[in-house]
This record gives structure tokens, C-alpha cells and sequence, in this order.
């Protein structure tokens, strides 16, 4: 409860809105007090994937991939064999049947080949160069147990690494996005375009098809990424702050926000961030959206952004993601981590309502906030706040995407300074060792 | 031998005074009464006005059969060393008093000479009249041309001050015996050369008499009986009969009894490879083969061990008597040169060891063994240097004996021995040149003591009694034999032992004899002394020494007790041996049970009533004193800080005793350093090849940050906060132009940084790059240029970038940036108001300090409820409860250093899992502070 209330006065103060919300060196909330700079890449490294509960991979500019093991911080593998940098990278997890067959890692890089790594050995196991272009995107479906690639133009692999079949060529820069959709089907980024393909298979697994099953054409800007919000929807934003949420059955716009960062309220009239580049994720029930220097939290169900924090950082995002926590992650391109935290609004009656930004009953709201929403609702639909729990400085350049252990309350980031940093909770650690101590002394007192 | 009336008894043995009352909460082993300023100028460490040398040395004598006693050399080789001391007179001394008879020739049964293999015999002796206490350790050494095959010889450590001898007795009976070992190893192996040798030679004159004989049958048919032809059988009965006693002679020494020594040592008979005394201190060379000896040209003497096949046998001429004119072997020649110089080079290191005061030297022992003992938390705050040559040690400690191993416990013992004071009084009392005056106070503490000793542990009256004193002889010297070598090898019996408590300590030796003395009268005392330990054949035991055993009471409730005590099992066969022999030897008193013992005791007390005592001299209690301020364990008692104070007056007194090319090359370091503030790494290459125990370069280097620490803390008034970023940490960076100014800051701050490891301190003197967060991790003290630039150059935004992970302590503008300190400890860490001059005293000062925080740190990582839930359905924050509760009441900290134990529990939390195996993420920790700027 208290939280709220000194929470609630951040946004308030009108000198705190001319500059960017800043969090100062005391940040009670912020649990991340350990953290161990891994130093090993040669360039920046851009991409992080969880393998399982306790590894990772990383891979930058230097064509290195590593796999790491979070609790000690060791190279588990390093995995040579790209010259370039990589452009993408995804984890194949090893089906649950037949049991045995490891986890592979497919790395693509831009010197348009792919390699296919054993988890469990750092092994190579396939390369794959006969590309046109860059393969920008990789996704992996699991249903069919086959992995596409995404470059200029679609391409569908097994396990063995066998083309099984792919599209035709897309010229306009190729393939930036693909995401998995319901019913064996695969939503593509091209430009400007959204592009739905069906991938069918045969009976008996020996036949495969990819085919083109519709184009649509809603952002004005070229789209900047896909997610997948749950199993029936999905979002795609593009520059400037277009947010497109399509139903992921029959691939039709949900709802179509043409600059999220204007529905602030009348207050802030000013469009700085026109032509933002836009980041996005989401939590199943909410879009989280990065334009500019603002941070949006759009309500799917509502239709309406229910909290935003227009000054949230002061340089540009590259990577936004959410912890399990209703927690927000933000990688700014000035080397600083920060991190967010959603909370419904509670306004009692005492506390006086300082601006327009509230006025009355929300309704159509079904997420948890609602539920716990008085008798008041803005009249902007700001029904939630995003507070500033922390931000966490390690990194000297730009930071490029963050994983987050959720067994070991770790957040992972890579940079361009070439470092990973692994983040802990300080409290938790001690208690980690604590219990390792004596489990220690009891099996020496044992033996 | 001794004869002279002129007697000194325990004329220096210190003043009795009551453990101090009142402090009930001081463990007993501390409780050693306080210096008595009685006098104005008296100090611990005023030299005894007798002495006429200025600093300890080690003799080496002979008892030369032409000459009688004579010097032979000093460690170290000086002659200032010995000054007006006059050596011959010495020598005269200490070799007088050998009483072991070291018997060779034919014993009774027996037709053949035997060699008797004698340990050797290590007495203490005092000379009032040249102010001078010595360890004697005699031993014998093999020489073909010598009386009876045996060469008398004695090493003596020489020091003005007794107690130092006293309190050493062990150490330096374990050293000097390597010392012997390397030397009768080298001497043996010389030995059987000159017996083989000798051998071929009378092969050879047999030959030749036989053929003379042969001849003279031939030539002469009656010549059987022409008195030539008899003298020449009877030569050649003599030679062979030589021949016959010299393969006897060398088979003994061959089938010397090498199962004396430690079996894992695979002790080859005559390689000297594997003597342990050349490896005591980890010779590097220690390899070195004894053939490299025999080949080594350059040996003079080599040319005689020439490889057996050279040798060209000589005749010997019959009746080649032993002659005084003849030129006896040096010591050299003796022992085979590579084990006389490998003994020399030993000696020399014992010489330098034992340097300095007898406190200072006793402090550092308690001292490091308190701190081996503590494995788990003693990286926290020790410089890696001590713990490299402590690993070191350990690796040899383990081959070598088991005594010198243990020699540490000793000095628990010792420190833990409440009956010490009553010891001083004794043999005060009892002191023959005492006057008989009588103060009462000393009366009353004395009954008082007694008192409570005999009431309140009658298990350790009786120990202390049980001491073995093998009786006092008549002779009438100035030299007093205060113990003997059975006494001390009793001693190295307890040793083994886990119970510290268990044996007596010298202190209580010396009461003993004093209390003897008493009764008496002599004016001469040999206060105990037993023969060499002898090992023979069995069938020689019957020949065996008895030595003159005057009080022989209770050798054999000590052997009793050995023989009980939980390790004597485990014992090397020398203590079986001993056990075996001491009954023989030993007068048995029936009335040595400690109760008797008791009813002996008070007698000497009522006597004590009646007689003298004298205004009290000035006596030197300086470890007593010294422990009792240290472990008063509050910084701001001023006792404490003069104690440290008055300790740390030895530092420029051991820079003085050293040799003066030494004392000149570490004066002109001083020099260099203080003009370019050079911090210890510059100084770790001057060091001497040989390693040396605690290298007095350390000890200046502590001297040196304990001053510059000094300065900081007077100079700048957020001391405390800077320290606290340390000890909690938090990195510090010290930021200035000038890189001299800055490394003396950052040695100056040194002493606050707790070690992450067993590794060296995470202290990055002096760094010119921008810092990035590896470095934060990976420091926790750098000093850091700061570049002529304005702000916005790199390092500066580097620096206010990671603010959150470091203070800031700018050297040019006296300004710190960092959170603040609210909590009482740094207060008495660093106080400004210090009355510490010193910097090796500030230096003591914090590091006990923060040995006192470490132990916090380890009580809190290992207390089980403060750290973990104890029920299943514990909630976290009980948990955290508990461990603040236990923080606050039970360690007394406040907030801020609470943050500091938990700092060093993290530290020993990491540090104990990770030696165990187990692989840590190594983190930086910090926290979500706010800094303030501080100025001055």
C-alpha cells in the first residue's frame, strides 16, 4: 500500500515530466544485488538463448557462440565455427520422445550459413550454406518438430537438417519476422506486409508443403516485429508507434492503434517520438511497447493503453521483456538495464486527484486490476502504473537483449562492451550458500 | 670442572604479581600479570646490564683432546657479535658441562670396541658473571685418530636474556638438533670412509707382513723364533686384530639405528640426500647428492673420499701411536663439506629466526598459531606473504619431525599456564644473592595464589609438578644448567599431544627447580639434568649411564603419564625407548603421588613466609605483558596501545642487530622507498635467495602501511566511511594526479581490505584506464589517475558511471564520494585521536581488530539459525530476523557494521564452498546506497 502512494507521486510532479524518470542510487525494490561480468565474446554480443534451467548461449559479432552455465559461470562449450557475425539464433529443444536426443542450437550468421549444434557435446552437427541472403529469422515448431528459416525466402528443416520445402523469394529485404501461429500456420514480416503461410504435411511425414495463404497490408511502416500474445492473438508493431493486435485464427486485425504513444493524455501534446523504432512484448494480456523514450502498457482486452510512462528512459530501447513478476525489462542502447513493475492503481477517497489523468468507473476492464479498481477510472483509461522498481548499470554500451533464469532469479544481459553479466538476487544467494555450507559441513561431519 | 663459588641463581626471574583480578571474562591462558613500572627506566627491553655482547649468536665449540675447550666459530660470523665477550671462557663453560658419558672402547664381556650411538645432550646453562644464557646442545662426533673414535662438540644459542632461552627451550632443541642430525649425518658417512679406508690400509700391511713373513720362513728355516720373526707375528696378530675391531667398528656405524629416525623418511644409510635437517627450511638444493660432494674439486678434503677403487691402500707401521702433535681433523674435514655447509647455512637461519625479542618472537608464534587454527576465516585478513611461507613450512613440517611441527602448541601451553607467576616468585625467593627483605604485599598474592592453585585444580598441581628433574649436582659455578635435555624431551612428548593442557611448560619446570633449590643450598646448580639419551644394542643396555639422580621422583608418573596420554601410542620408537629406559635409570620415589606432591609444596611456601624478598628488580615479563594488553581486546585502553606501542621498539632494534652490510642495504631501501613511497612489490625482488621465516621486508611493509594509515587517519575526517567501503565491499577508488601520492593512499588503506582468497589482495595500486565493471569485481581498492582533462574525459565518466559499485576518495581535492558510515566499530579501528605513534603498532592494532571482526563474520556464517530456516514452514523473514537479533544482541553490532560481518560471512561463505569443491559464480555484491560527498 505504501508502495502506491509514494509510487503514484512520481508521475505527478510536473518537474519530474520535463526529465526522464530517474530512480537514484536507493532502490529498496531492486533485489539484483550481485552480478558477475562474463567476459569471453570479442564483439558485441547480441543474442541470448535459454537452453534449459540452468544454461545458456550467447553470440555476437565475433561469430562465437558460447554455452554458459548460469550457477557457476563457466563456458560450458564455446562453439567456433561461424566467421561472421550471427543474425539469429534459436534453441531446438529435444522432443520428450523418443527420450536421449539432445537439445540442438541453430545459429545463422551473415555469411549466409547456418550450423546446427549438439547441446550436449558443443558438437557441429549440420551446415547449411546454400543461401541467397541472410537468414534474419528463425522459428521453430514443435508440433511438426521442423525449425523454418527466414531469409529471402521461407525455408522448412527437420532435425536432420533436411530442406523440406520452402517459398518463393520475397526481394523486398527479405524476411524479418516469423512467428508460429494455430494451425500449422506461420506469420511473416515482409516490409510493410504481414504474410500468412500454411505449412501441410502429408500422411505419412514424407510430403511437405509451404504456401502463401494471404497478404495483408495495415502498417504504414515497414513492421518491426511479431509476437505471439496467446493462442488467439498476436501483435505487430512497426515504427512510429503502429500496434496492430490480429487474431491468430483468422489472421484479422483485432484492433489497429496508429500512434500508441498518442493516446496520452491532452497534457502532453508534444510528439517527440514520431518515427520512434518501436520494441514490444507482452504477457499474455497485456503488449508492453517501447516507442521513443516513452513505455506503453497496452490492455488487449481493453483496447486502450491502461498505463504509460512517457519519459522512461533517456536513450533509445533495443530489447524490452517481461519477467514472470509483472515485471518489465527494459536493454537501453546507453548501456543500463531497468526495470519496471505494473501495479494497478488504488486511489482511496483521502488522496486528492492531481491531474486529468483520472475520472470515472472503468468498465470493460477483466484483468486483475480491474477487480481491485474502486470507484474511479481516468478518463484516458489509465487504470495502472508503472513504476520504476530499479535500474541496473554494468554495462558500458549499448545492451542488446536480456534471458531471465526464473529457478535462479537471474536476469542475463549481453552488450556491445562484449560482456554478459549474469544479475542475482543478493538475498537468495546468501541463502543459496548458506544452504550449500552446510550441507558441506554435514556430509563432512558424516564421512 | 665447575668450581667456582660464584653462584647465580634466578637473580633475573621476574616478580611475582596476582593474575589480574577482576576480569573474569580474560580466558586464563591470558591472565599474566602487567608489567611493574616500579622503576623509571626499566623496561622489558632494556638489556641486562651483565651482558657484555650486543645480540644473540650461536656458538660452535670443541673439547679438543690436545687443546681442552675451545671456540671454533660464531653465527653470525663477526666478530663485533661477541664484543668483549670472551669465547674461550665460554666454550670453557659450556663444554664442561657434558656430563653424558660417551662410552667407546671394550666394554666389560665384550672384546671389541663399541660405539656408542649417544643422542645428543642439550642443557641450558647460565653465566652471571658474563651476563650470558645459553642452549647448549652437545653432541659427539666419529673421528678414526680421536680418543675412544669420539670428537666432543656443542652448538650454543647465546643470549643475554635467559627467559628467551627458557621460552624457546623446545624450538631450539628442535632445531639445533636438525643441526646435529646434518651434522653426525655427514659425520657417519666421513667415518665409515676413513674405517674403509683404514681397512684397505691394514689389508694391505697384512699382505706385506705376511709376505715379509713368508719370506723370512723361506730364507731362513729357523726363523720362527728369531725375535724379528716374533715381533713380526706379533705385528701381524696386532693388524689383525685391527683389522678384526675396524670391520667390527664399521659394521656398528653402518647398522646405525636409523628406525630412530621417522620411517618415512627412507633414511638411506650415508646418502645424504634424505637428511632431513638440510631440508628444514626448504633448501631448494636440498637435492644436491653426496656425490656431488665427492666429485666436487673444488672440496679439499673431497680428495680423501675419493670413490673407493682410487684409494691406494698404505702400510701402516705397527705402533703408530696416538700422538699430541698429530693434526686433528677439523670440524670441516669431519663431516663431510656439503653437511658442514648445509649445517652452517641452517644455523645461520635458526640466527636470524631467532632474532629479536623473546615476546616478540613468542607473539608471533601464539599468534600464527591462532590463526592456522582458525583455517576457515584466516584468509580474511592475512597478508598472502605469511600464508606462502606457512603453506610452504607445512609441506616440509610433514616429513619432517614431529616436534617441530607442534612447536606452536607450545606456546599455547605456555600462555595458558596459570601456575607461571608463582613459578617467578619461587625461584626468586629462593635466589641465593637475594636480600633478605620481605614485602608483604608479595607475601600475601603468593599465599593467596597458592591457595586458590591448590584448591581449585588439584589435577594441575599435580601436573606441574610432575616434572622431571633429574637432580642437582654440587659444583659450585657461576653456571646453572636450568634443564636438560630429558626434561625436554618429556616436553616434545606432550607436544604430540592434543591436550595442550596436559604438560608442563618450562615456567613450570622452573618453579620446580627452583622450589629444589631451596632446599638445597647449593651454590651451584645443575637444576636438572639426565643423561644422553643413548640408544645402543640391546645387548648393551646393561652398560648404560646412570646419571648422578639426586630428587628422582617423578620421571616416572611423566612416563606414566606419556604413556597415557592419547597419542603416546602413536609415538616414534624413540619415546618407546626412552619409556624403556627410564626405569633403569630413574630412582624411583614412592612418594610421587600429587597429593604428597602437594604436602612437599608447603613447605616451600612457609619457608617462603619467613624469608626475604627483595625490592623488586627489574624484571622482564615483556610476552606476559604484551599478551595481557592485546587481549584486553579493547583498543581504547591505553594499556593496550603503550603495550603496542612498546612492542613495536623491537622493530628498529632487529634492523639493528642485522649484519651491518644488511642493516646498510635495507637503511638505503628505507631510503628509495620513502622518497618514490615504492609499496611491497618493489621490494619482494631484493629479497635473499634463502627463504627467510618472516621476512623483515614484510614487516616493514606492515610498518609502512600501519603509518601511512596512521596518516590518513589523523589527516582526513572521513576516515570512516572510507574504511567502511572497504570492509564492506565496496570498491574504493583513490583518485589523484600524482601516482607517489596516490599508492601511499592506497597502501595506507591496504590494511582494510578484507582478502577474497588465499590469493593476494584484490589492490590495484595504480591504474591510468577507464574502469569498467570487471575491474570493480576483480578490485577492491585501485588507485586511479585522474586525467588532466576536464570532466566528461573518460575516466571520469567511467568513475561517476559506476558510481554505485565504488567510493571515490579524490586525493588532489581531499573529497570522498561514498555512503555513509553510522556505527561504533571504526570509531576504535581509527581514531583519530590515537594516541599510536607506531605504525607497525597501528598496524597490530586494526589487525586485531579485525581478526576480532573475522571471528564475528565466522560465528555468523556457522550459526546455523541465523542463516537458514529451522522449520519447514519458517517464513523468510523470521529467518532474517533471527540473524539480526543474533547480529545485534549476541555480536553487539550496529547497523552499518552488521553490513561489514556480513560482507566477510559472504567472503566465508564463498571461501569454504569453494574449497570444498564446489564451483561459485564469482560475484560483485553491492548495494542500493546512497553516496555523499564528503570534504574536508
Amino acid at each position: 500500500m505504501l508502495r502506491w502512494f509514494l509510487g503514484s507521486r512520481e508521475p505527478q510532479s510536473g518537474a519530474e515530466k520535463s526529465s526522464v524518470l530517474n530512480i537514484g542510487e536507493e532502490q529498496t525494490q531492486n533485489p539484483y544485488t550481485e552480478l558477475s561480468p562474463l567476459q569471453e565474446h570479442q564483439g558485441t554480443v547480441r543474442f541470448l538463448v535459454q537452453i534449459d534451467d540452468f544454461r545458456f548461449a550467447s553470440a555476437g559479432d565475433d561469430g562465437f557462440v558460447f554455452v554458459w552455465d548460469v550457477k557457476t559461470g563457466e563456458i560450458l562449450f564455446p562453439l567456433h565455427g561461424h566467421l561472421q557475425e550471427i543474425s539469429a539464433m534459436v534453441v531446438f529443444k529435444a522432443p520428450k520422445f523418443p527420450e536421449g536426443m539432445s537439445n540442438i542450437i541453430i545459429t545463422s550468421s551473415s555469411e549466409r550459413t547456418i550450423i546446427a549444434w549438439d547441446c550436449e557435446s558443443g558438437l557441429q552437427l549440420y551446415k547449411i550454406s546454400d543461401f541467397q541472403s541472410t537468414v534474419k529469422s528463425l522459428v521453430v515448431i514443435h508440433s511438426l518438430d521442423v525449425w523454418l528459416s527466414g531469409g529471402s525466402d521461407v525455408r522448412v528443416w527437420n532435425r536432420d537438417c533436411q530442406l523440406l520445402c520452402k517459398t518463393g523469394y520475397y526481394v523486398d529485404g527479405g524476411i524479418s519476422a516469423l512467428i508460429e501461429l494455430p494451425k500449422t500456420c506461420v506469420a511473416a514480416a515482409v516490409g510493410k506486409d504481414l504474410i500468412i503461410f500454411k505449412l501441410s504435411v502429408s500422411e505419412n511425414f514424407d510430403q511437405w508443403n509451404i504456401s502463401e495463404i494471404k497478404c495483408i497490408s495495415v502498417h504504414q511502416h515497414s513492421i518491426q516485429a511479431l509476437i505471439n500474445i496467446n493462442d488467439l492473438m498476436f501483435a505487430s508493431c512497426s515504427d512510429a508507434g503502429e500496434l496492430v493486435i490480429w487474431d491468430a485464427v483468422d489472421w484479422r486485425f483485432h484492433s489497429f492503434e496508429s500512434n500508441i504513444s498518442d493516446i496520452s493524455s491532452p497534457h502532453d501534446s508534444p510528439q517527440e517520438a514520431t518515427l520512434a523504432p518501436m520494441h514490444i512484448s507482452t504477457d499474455g494480456e497485456n503488449v508492453f511497447a517501447a516507442v521513443g523514450r516513452g513505455l506503453f502498457v497496452y490492455s488487449v482486452q481493453a483496447r486502450r493503453v491502461i498505463a504509460l510512462q512517457k519519459k522512461a528512459h533517456d536513450s533509445n530501447v533495443l530489447y524490452i521483456g517481461n519477467l514472470p513478476n509483472r515485471q518489465l525489462v527494459s536493454c537501453l542502447d546507453d548501456g543500463s538495464v531497468r526495470i519496471w513493475e505494473l501495479r494497478s492503481k488504488v486511489h482511496p477517497h483521502a488522496e486528492p486527484v492531481p491531474t486529468g489523468f483520472f475520472s470515472m468507473l472503468g468498465f470493460g476492464k477483466a484483468n486483475k486490476q480491474a477487480s481491485q479498481s474502486l470507484n474511479k477510472v481516468p478518463e484516458n483509461g489509465i487504470v495502472a502504473s508503472l513504476d520504476l522498481i530499479g535500474d541496473l548499470i554494468g554495462h558500458s554500451s549499448s545492451v542488446q537483449m536480456f534471458i531471465y533464469f526464473e529457478e535462479d532469479h537471474s536476469l542475463v544481459t549481453c552488450s556491445a562492451d562484449q560482456l554478459i553479466i549474469i544479475w542475482k538476487e543478493g538475498k537468495i544467494e546468501s541463502r543459496l550458500r548458506s544452504q550449500l555450507l552446510f550441507k558441506i559441513l554435514d556430509e563432512s561431519s558424516n564421512r | 670442572m665447575i668450581g667456582s663459588p660464584d653462584v647465580v641463581a634466578f637473580t633475573r626471574e621476574e616478580v611475582y604479581e596476582e593474575p589480574l583480578q577482576g576480569s573474569p571474562g580474560l580466558p586464563e591462558e591470558y591472565s599474566v600479570p602487567l608489567f611493574p613500572f616500579q622503576e623509571a627506566d626499566s623496561s622489558p627491553w632494556s638489556r641486562p646490564p651483565g651482558a657484555k655482547f650486543s645480540k644473540d649468536f650461536i656458538l660452535i665449540s670443541e673439547f679438543s683432546e690436545q687443546v681442552g675447550p675451545q671456540p671454533l666459530l660464531t653465527i653470525p660470523d663477526d666478530p663485533r657479535v661477541c664484543g668483549a665477550f670472551d669465547l674461550n671462557y665460554f666454550s670453557l663453560r659450556i663444554m664442561s658441562v657434558d656430563y653424558q658419558a660417551s662410552f667407546v672402547g671394550h666394554p666389560p664381556g665384550s672384546s671389541y670396541p663399541k660405539l656408542n650411538f649417544v643422542e645428543d645432550s642439550k642443557v641450558v646453562l647460565g653465566d652471571s658473571k658474563e651476563g650470558a644464557f645459553a642452549y647448549v646442545h652437545h653432541l659427539t662426533l666419529y673421528d678414526l685418530e680421536a680418543r675412544g673414535f669420539v670428537r666432543p662438540f656443542c652448538m650454543a644459542y647465546i643470549s643475554a636474556d635467559e627467559d628467551k632461552i627458557m621460552q624457546l627451550f623446545l624450538e631450539l632443541s628442535g632445531d639445533f638438533s636438525k643441526a646435529s642430525d646434518c651434522l653426525k649425518t655427514g659425520n657417519r658417512k666421513a667415518f665409515a670412509n676413513e674405517l674403509e679406508k683404514k681397512l684397505k690400509d691394514l689389508e694391505y700391511t697384512r699382505s706385506v707382513l705376511l709376505a715379509h713373513l713368508e719370506e723370512q720362513r723361506k730364507t731362513d728355516g729357523k726363523g720362527f723364533y728369531t725375535t724379528q720373526a716374533i715381533d713380526k707375528a706379533n705385528e701381524l696378530a696386532n693388524v689383525e686384530k685391527s683389522i678384526i675391531e675396524h670391520q667390527d667398528l664399521l659394521k656398528q656405524i653402518q647398522q646405525y639405528p636409523y628406525r630412530k629416525l621417522k620411517p618415512e623418511d627412507d633414511f638411506q644409510p650415508f646418502l645424504p640426500e634424505s637428511p632431513c635437517d638440510c631440508t628444514v627450511t626448504g633448501e631448494p638444493e636440498r637435492a644436491a647428492p653426496s656425490s656431488d660432494t665427492e666429485e666436487n674439486p673444488a672440496d679439499e678434503e673431497a680428495s680423501e673420499y675419493h670413490p673407493r677403487a682410487s684409494y691406494t691402500p698404505k702400510f701402516i707401521k705397527a705402533k703408530s701411536a696416538k700422538c699430541f702433535d698429530k693434526k686433528m681433523k677439523t670440524l670441516k674435514e669431519l663431516v663431510d663439506v656439503y653437511f658442514f655447509v648445509q649445517t652452517i647455512d641452517l644455523l645461520t637461519r635458526l640466527e636470524r629466526r631467532y632474532r629479536g625479542d623473546v615476546s616478540y618472537l613468542l607473539m608471533r608464534h601464539l599468534d600464527q598459531t591462532l590463526l592456522e587454527q582458525q583455517a576457515i576465516s584466516n584468509f580474511l585478513f592475512e597478508d598472502a606473504s605469511t600464508w606462502n611461507t606457512k603453506a610452504f613450512d607445512r609441506r616440509y613440517e610433514e616429513k619432517l619431525d614431529a616436534s617441530q611441527s607442534l612447536h606452536d602448541s607450545k606456546y599455547l601451553e605456555e600462555e595458558q599456564d596459570p601456575v607461571k607467576p608463582s613459578a617467578s616468585l619461587e625461584s626468586y625467593k629462593s635466589s641465593v644473592e637475594s636480600v633478605p627483605i620481605k614485602i608483604e604485599q608479595d607475601l600475601f598474592e603468593e599465599n593467596g595464589h597458592t591457595e586458590v592453585l591448590i584448591q581449585g585444580d588439584q589435577v594441575e598441581v599435580a601436573e606441574y609438578l610432575d616434572v622431571d628433574i633429574k637432580g642437582s649436582i654440587s659444583s659450585g659455578d657461576s653456571i646453572e644448567v636450568l634443564r636438560t635435555e630429558r626434561s625436554a624431551s618429556m616436553l616434545s612428548h606432550s607436544e604430540s599431544q592434543p591436550c595442550l593442557r596436559l604438560h608442563p611448560s618450562p615456567q613450570q619446570l622452573r618453579r620446580k627447580h627452583s622450589g629444589r633449590r631451596t632446599i638445597s643450598e647449593d651454590s651451584i646448580e645443575v637444576l636438572s639434568m639426565c643423561p644422553s639419551e643413548t640408544i645402543i644394542p640391546e645387548d648393551f643396555r646393561a652398560s648404560y649411564q646412570i646419571a648422578i639422580n639426586e630428587e628422582e621422583p617423578c620421571v616416572d608418573e611423566e612416563c606414566e603419564e606419556l604413556t597415557s596420554g592419547p597419542d603416546a601410542a602413536g609415538r616414534s620408537e624413540t619415546s618407546v625407548n626412552e619409556l624403556l629406559i627410564d626405569p633403569a635409570c630413574c630412582i624411583r620415589g614412592d612418594d610421587s603421588s600429587p597429593v604428597q606432591q602437594n604436602v612437599d609444596l608447603s613447605p616451600d611456601i612457609s619457608v617462603g613466609d619467613t624469608i626475604v624478598s627483595v625490592p623488586p628488580q627489574p624484571c622482564r615479563l615483556p610476552d606476559r605483558n604484551f599478551q595481557v594488553k592485546v587481549c584486553v581486546d579493547n583498543a581504547e585502553s591505553p594499556s593496550m596501545e603503550t603495550a603496542c606501542h612498546r612492542l613495536s621498539v623491537t622493530e628498529p632494534e632487529s634492523v639493528h642487530l642485522l649484519s651491518s652490510r644488511e642493516a646498510k642495504r635495507m637503511s638505503s631501501e628505507e631510503h628509495l622507498d620513502s622518497l618514490s613511497h615504492k609499496s611491497s612489490a618493489s621490494t619482494c625482488s631484493d629479497r635473499t635467495p634463502s627463504p627467510p621465516p618472516i621476512s623483515s621486508l614484510s614487516e616493514r611493509h606492515k610498518r609502512k602501511a600501519g603509518q601511512n594509515a596512521l596518516m590518513f587517519i589523523r589527516q582526513y575526517p572521513f576516515s570512516h566511511p572510507a574504511i567502511y567501503s572497504l570492509l564492506s565491499g565496496r570498491t574504493l577508488v583513490v583518485l589523484g594526479e600524482e601516482e607517489a601520492f596516490v599508492k601511499r593512499l592506497v597502501t595506507a588503506l591496504s590494511i582494510f581490505v578484507p582478502n577474497c582468497g588465499h590469493s593476494a589482495k584484490p589492490i590495484k595500486p595504480w591504474a591510468t584506464s577507464p574502469l569498467n565493471i570487471v575491474d570493480f569485481q576483480k578490485w577492491k581498492l585501485i588507485g586511479l589517475q585522474r586525467d588532466a582533462s576536464p570532466p566528461g574525459s573518460p575516466i571520469t565518466q567511467s568513475l561517476s558511471r559506476y558510481r554505485r559499485y565504488a567510493s571515490v576518495l579524490d586525493a588532489d581535492n581531499k573529497t570522498l564520494c561514498c555512503p555513509v558510515y553510522k556505527g561504533s566499530l571504526l570509531q576504535r579501528m581509527a581514531d583519530h585521536r590515537t594516541q599510536i605513534r607506531k605504525g607497525s603498532t597501528y598496524y597490530m592494532h586494526v589487525q586485531s581488530m579485525l581478526t576480532q571482526l573475522s571471528s564475528k563474520a565466522f560465528l555468523l556464517t556457522f550459526c546455523h539459525h541465523a542463516q537458514l530456516r529451522i522449520h519447514p514452514d519458517d517464513v523468510e523473514e523470521s529467518v532474517c530476523q533471527r540473524r539480526a537479533a543474533f547480529l545485534h544482541q549476541l555480536l553487539g553490532l550496529s547497523q552499518d557494521d552488521r553490513k561489514i560481518v556480513e560482507y566477510l560471512s559472504e567472503l566465508l561463505k564463498t571461501h569454504y564452498v569453494t574449497e570444498a569443491g564446489t564451483q561459485l559464480l564469482p560475484a560483485l555484491r553491492f548495494n542500493y546506497i546512497p553516496s555523499i560527498l564528503y570534504k574536508i
